[in-house]
């Protein structure tokens, strides 16, 4: 860090210099420290391009046939056809309609229970271990059971999704519930609040934002589980499309189907996302 | 000036009286509370110190209906204890704070409470608003009163905490090393604080802190608790008035007192022991080098 200064300042300055701090070197490796915005969107972009670049890279002169591996274009071309000609939004919209019915559902209901089994010993003990056993339970092997109890229309689909989803959600839901800060709820309690309002006015509200963390996250469970709901007996979906195509070696189709249902989910993630920024504001303070 | 005297609190019945109280936590080996007798009286502010485990957290939670004692009595204005009550008001020492909410529906919260908005007259609900901007005023913070908690330093937060128990008027309000976790400067301001408070509310006050300084200045009686089992061994009278300074904790008569009370935590909490074994150690390496 040496400076040349003009002879008037060089006058001014003291002529002891400050002891020379040892240049640190960038961020970038330091344990936790921030990195720079700009640092951020190129590691980020590079994440994303390198893997582009490889397979285009591989899939040119890779030596590799077609039906192993699609060029990265001929997946862009295959999924413009399915857009325009094969009803890739219809496949879209019934796939989303199934994910968020599915997904809906298991909320409705993990929300409320996880919130008991959260909050009260006795409903924990009653239904923790049972959930735990459940959610161990592939749930792939429940739909020779489904379709024997539900059938093979829409709520068979739905079903499988609900089964894939809610028992973590109900574990993850009561997890949240249970880390409201002790001293919140004793608080409550010292002021006078009753039981009701002890779960409405505090620990609802407290775990709200880690709860919607939760619905963030099991909705990506929700669709990986898209696939294995469309085995059974469907005729439409993206789920369904993929296994179409397996069925006639169409590797463009399946890359096209896989990465359609990544956008979905980025974009669903990013909404999200959003939405916990929207909905609780004090947890984004600068400063 | 370390008189062992079990009651002070004269011909009335006491505020709070402690009567041959145990407790025992599931499982533990030991009381955490063993034979507390005590009494508290209306308008006092009673400090308790303490070697860690020595159970003075838990008999305060005790009072504030938080815990249930295993054996013994516990009586609040004469009425046994089942439970916490809004006469009995309790400020921790953080994360007690609603971070959904600003500082002023802090404050609020109690009228949020059945408990508290029984008979909700507009009447009532002006004189809430009125005590409200009061305690806003009292704790330096109204310039803060529609930001969020996390936006306020540790001493702020506290601030607050202590305007969100005194709102709903509570006659007793039980206080859990309050201010532990906030620097020396601010700890200062808010033993002056608490002081006036103390003094405008009419409040009883019970004060639980590791910190003898700070009981001293704050308690007018100091109750010294000793743990393994869990007991009161000594109860102090301060003998330094109503009107104290901050030149007090330099006061030879209070510097004196706090030596007592350290010797007497140190004497049994075992740390005394602790350092003989140290030193024989080290002069047993000595000796091998």
């Amino acid at each position: 860090m040496s400076q040349t200064l003009p002879p008037a300042a060089q006058a001014i300055v003291p002529v002891a210099r400050a002891p020379a701090v040892p240049r640190r070197r960038s961020n970038l490796w330091t344990v936790r420290a921030p990195i720079s915005r700009r640092a951020y969107w190129v590691l980020a972009l590079t994440g994303l391009v390198t893997p582009l670049l490889l397979w285009t890279v591989l899939a040119a002169w890779g030596g590799m046939d077609a039906t192993f591996l699609p060029a990265p274009l001929q997946v862009l071309d295959r999924t413009w056809t399915w857009a325009t000609e094969t009803g890739l939004m219809g496949d879209m919209g019934i796939s989303v309609y199934r994910v968020v019915a599915g997904f809906l559902l298991s909320a409705v209901i993990a929300l409320p229970l996880g919130l008991l089994i959260g909050s009260y010993r006795a409903v924990q003990a009653l239904l923790e271990p049972l959930t735990d056993f459940i959610r161990y339970m592939p749930a792939v092997a429940f739909i020779p059971l489904v379709m024997l109890w539900i059938g093979i229309g829409e709520g068979s689909k739905i079903a499988i999704i609900f089964i894939g989803t809610f028992f973590q959600m109900v574990l993850m839901v009561a997890e949240d519930v249970r880390r409201v800060p002790a001293a919140q709820v004793e608080a409550a309690q010292t002021m006078g609040a009753n039981r009701r309002e002890l779960i409405e006015k505090v620990i609802f509200p407290s775990a709200k934002p880690a709860l919607l963390d939760t619905l963030r996250i099991t909705m990506g469970w929700a669709w990986t589980y898209l696939v294995v709901a469309e085995l059974v007996a469907a005729n439409s979906g993206l789920g369904y499309a993929i296994l179409r195509a397996q069925r006639f070696l169409q590797t463009d189709t399946i890359f096209a189907g896989i990465i359609v249902i990544g956008l979905i989910g980025l974009v669903t993630d990013q909404l999200f996302r959003l939405a916990h920024r929207r909905a609780f504001p004090w947890l984004y303070l600068k400063g | 000036m370390s008189t062992p005297t079990p009651s002070t609190a004269g011909a009335q019945q006491p505020k709070v009286a402690v009567r041959g109280l145990y407790k025992r936590f599931d499982g533990a080996a030991i009381n955490a509370l063993e034979h507390i007798d005590l009494d508290i009286g209306a308008n006092e502010f009673v400090t308790f110190v303490g070697a860690s485990g020595c159970g003075k957290s838990t008999l305060l939670r005790t009072i504030g209906g938080l815990e249930v004692q295993t054996a013994g009595e516990l009586l609040v204005d004469g009425r046994a204890v089942s439970g916490p009550g809004i006469d009995r008001a309790m400020v921790f020492q953080h994360y007690s704070l609603y971070p959904w909410m600003t500082v002023l529906e802090n404050i609020k919260f109690c009228r949020q409470l059945a408990a508290h908005t029984k008979d909700r007259t507009s009447s009532d609900v002006e004189a809430a608003s009125g005590r409200a901007d009061a305690l806003l005023r009292l704790m330096g913070l109204q310039n803060v009163a529609g930001a969020w908690p996390n936006q306020l330093s540790g001493g702020m937060q506290q601030r607050v905490a202590i305007a969100r128990a005194l709102m709903g008027r509570p006659d007793i309000v039980l206080m859990d090393e309050p201010f532990g976790a906030l620097d020396a400067q601010t700890r200062e301001v808010m033993h002056d604080l608490i002081r006036y408070v103390h003094r405008l509310e009419k409040a009883t006050i019970v004060f639980v802190t590791h910190d003898v300084e700070e009981a001293l200045y704050l308690g007018q009686r100091v109750v010294l608790m000793a743990p393994r089992p869990g007991r009161i061994d000594t109860i102090y009278d301060v003998p330094f008035g109503d009107q104290r300074t901050q030149d007090l904790k330099h006061a030879p008569e209070f510097l004196s007192l706090k030596r007592d009370i350290l010797d007497r935590i140190r004497e049994t909490s075992g740390m005394k022991t602790d350092l003989e074994q140290l030193q024989r150690l080290s002069g047993a390496t000595a000796e091998t080098l």
